[in-house]
């Protein structure tokens, strides 16, 4: 047993965290607003970095990685608040021409939500449709939707279908099965990098701020948001991380549960340190210019997808009682 | 990563599993809760029984007789022996979990002669004397006075919270020799037959008699029993929470995991609205997360182990992160089970065929899961200021 990171996981994370340094720095990604969250040419350093063919095999002309490895890179886009639709043009890597280089951006969404909103449609090139029956090519550029005016997220404009077309379908459901679950795994991943990415921000400006002569994050008030913030962005990482080793078979768990369950944990603490980070920058938290905010929303995004927060605990609660 | 367990991780497990199955049926029938003489004979007959077949110790070195185990196969012994309903350190759990670790580290070769064995054995039962009633979250205020005296020490003070004082045999005390808060205390073994010692038993809000307080007035103990030297006590105390590496609540957790499933199979046989309550979506879902925290604490478990064997990570930061997620989460369990119960919850036995006394104690028990061992308060306080660097709060 090791569930520690080891020497190449520990390398492979600290290489896109680099990366996503280099290409991401948050005032680039504050730049992004009026592409709609996406520049083609940064798109395209993700898929030469492997982001995209890091799980497609070598012997395909991919990085052959696991879900594992998976994890540790999304958390890290997730903490640098990379946007646009990464874990989708991931899951496409094996299926759609394009995707695993960065050459074609894919968006997901599956078929019975309402209100059916789907985000980036601009910038899609390819949108993959997910039902009982199976996965489902449609053209974005064939859909009735219209803009919403006011997306939540600066960074990721949202449509709302009004039609979705049936499309062509690209594979059954084992492979919509998959995407559920490996799509969760990495949503999930990206939650925990937002949350840790807020505990930062937090500690950072708790260290700084004075007031009544001293950090603020001197007042047991302040440091105890701080440390609950540790504890959540901690447990849903093991958790997360569990979920993904479970799902690469190094470990025997109920990996459906896992991956439910891990999902549901990183969204809260996205969702609980996004509000505190907000707390603790007081006045400055509430303003657009602080980025404070823009986790916030982020953990809302992605809370949204690959799985809503009550059908995640009803999964974990059905196997209570098998 | 990997989750999976090694060939010789597993032949520790199935050969562990073998005695248990072998062993526990000779247990005689645990006694009674308030007959402390009688739990005394059954725990220490536990423990000579983990002896004899090589499980004392587990994590203790060989040089000292324990079985010198690496820390997965600890987990693997704390895991499995809770997963059999084995006992578990019971009124000893000072000697075998902390007094005894602290000798290993800090007690001279005679100390460590004299007492190891014996708590190995289960001869010798140990207790604590750390908090005062003036000194709680505030440890290092403890004012027990020791006055050296020839070759003796002479102390008189209050301690409080000593579990399992009157079965014990011995007591790790802390006492102060000098005015500097941290720089004047001193750690001393306490023969607990020593004349001037009085025992006062403090029920608890369960009603049970499990901790004392303790009058000292005049104890006479030999020098030769001080640990470490004189007014370096605080050290001593601290190290051995240098080795907890958030292993403490393997059993705790593992028990209150499967709590959640028979909490869960309560819900489906308790009637509520023509259905049952596990109806109710609302506790569905609060449980099914329940569950997932649960889950995600046993990753943090084997990730602490994992940290242990290899020396990485952050000493602390798997124990104080383990504890405040795990009693938050039991606090969260236990009120829902209460509200489940209805009129089953005015009892702290079982009532009208609904196994309910469990539950109840455990929803008082894990009150105390955010008070002992360092308040949630105190938890935070380390996480924020040794882990994150946050500065430190203005200390006496």
């Amino acid at each position: 047993m090791n569930f520690d990171l080891g020497d190449d996981e520990r390398a492979l994370q600290q290489g896109i965290r680099d990366v996503c340094k280099r290409l991401f720095p948050i005032g680039r990604v504050r730049g992004l607003e009026d592409a709609g969250g996406i520049d083609r040419t940064l798109w395209h350093e993700l898929g030469r970095a492997g982001v995209f063919s890091l799980r497609v095999p070598e012997s395909e002309g991919g990085v052959g990685l696991g879900t594992t490895e998976a994890a540790l890179v999304f958390e890290e886009l997730g903490r640098a608040l990379v946007p646009g639709p990464v874990i989708s043009t991931h899951l496409a890597a094996s299926l759609i021409e394009g995707a695993r280089g960065g050459e074609r951006v894919v968006g997901f969404i599956e078929r019975d939500r309402t209100p059916q909103v789907v985000p980036q449609l601009p910038q899609l090139d390819t949108l993959v449709v997910a039902d009982a029956k199976g996965l489902w090519l449609v053209d974005p550029r064939h859909l009735g939707a219209r803009p919403v005016a006011q997306p939540l997220d600066p960074l990721t404009p949202v449509h709302l279908i009004e039609h979705l077309p049936k499309g062509e379908k690209i594979a059954g459901p084992k492979e919509v099965e998959r995407w559920s679950r490996d799509g969760s795994v990495l949503a999930a991943s990206m939650l925990v990098g937002v949350a840790a990415a807020c505990t930062e921000a937090a500690v950072a400006y708790a260290k700084e701020r004075n007031q009544f002569g001293r950090p603020i994050g001197g007042f047991q008030a302040v440091k105890h948001i701080c440390a609950d913030m540790l504890v959540r962005e901690e447990v849903a990482r093991v958790g997360t991380y569990a979920a993904a080793v479970f799902c690469d078979g190094n470990g025997a768990g109920d990996a459906d549960r896992a991956v439910a369950g891990a999902r549901l944990l990183a969204a809260d603490a996205a969702l609980a340190n996004g509000k505190a980070n907000v707390q603790v920058h007081g006045g400055m938290g509430y303003t657009w210019e602080v980025d404070a905010h823009l986790y916030l929303k982020r953990a809302v995004l992605l809370s949204t997808r690959f799985g809503k927060s009550d059908e995640l605990a009803e999964v974990v609660a059905s196997t209570l009682t098998a | 990563m990997d989750l999976r367990y090694s060939d010789s991780d597993e032949a520790f497990r199935a050969e562990l599993r073998a005695w248990l199955s072998d062993a526990l049926p000779s247990l005689p029938p645990k006694p009674g809760a308030d007959d402390w003489q009688a739990r005394r004979a059954w725990d220490t007959r536990w423990q000579r029984m983990l002896f004899d077949a090589g499980y004392a110790g587990i994590d203790w070195p060989r040089e000292v007789e324990g079985r010198g185990a690496s820390p997965t196969e600890h987990l693997i012994f704390l895991e499995e022996t809770e997963r059999a309903d084995a006992p578990y350190v019971g009124v000893n759990f000072v000697g075998i979990l902390h007094a005894g670790p602290t000798l290993i580290a800090e007690g001279s070769d005679e100390q460590k002669k004299r007492h190891l064995p014996r708590i190995l054995r289960g001869e010798e039962v140990w207790c604590q004397g750390f908090s005062e009633p003036g000194a709680g979250s505030d440890l290092a205020a403890l004012s027990t006075k020791a006055v050296l005296d020839g070759d003796h020490y002479v102390v008189s003070g209050q301690k409080i919270w000593t579990s399992f004082a009157h079965v014990a045999d011995y007591c790790e005390l802390l006492v102060r020799t000098d005015e500097p808060k941290h720089k004047g205390i001193t750690w001393l073994i306490m023969p607990m037959d020593a004349k001037g010692i009085e025992i006062q038993p403090l029920r608890t809000i369960t009603g049970s008699t499990e901790f004392s307080q303790m009058f000292l007035d005049e104890v006479r103990i030999p020098v030769a029993n001080r640990v470490g030297n004189e007014n370096d006590g605080w050290r001593v105390a601290m190290v051995t929470f240098s080795f907890e590496r958030g292993t403490a609540f393997v059993g705790e957790l593992i028990r209150t995991m499967s709590l959640v499933e028979d909490v869960a199979a309560l819900a489906m046989r308790t009637p509520r609205d023509g259905g049952t309550a596990w109806d109710d979506p609302g506790l569905r879902r609060d449980l099914g997360k329940i569950a997932a925290e649960l889950d995600a604490l046993w990753a943090l478990t084997r990730r602490n182990v994992t940290q242990a064997e290899r020396g990485t990570g952050v000493p602390g930061l798997g124990g104080s992160v383990f504890k405040l997620a795990y009693s938050e989460v039991r606090a969260r369990l236990g009120d829902l089970t209460m509200k489940l119960l209805g009129g089953a919850a005015l009892a702290l036995e079982d009532v009208g065929g609904i196994p309910s006394g469990i539950h109840v104690e455990r929803w008082f028990q894990s009150m105390s899961l955010t008070i002992a061992a360092g308040t949630s308060q105190i938890q935070r306080n380390i996480v924020g200021e040794r882990i994150l660097g946050l500065p430190k709060e203005p200390a006496v």
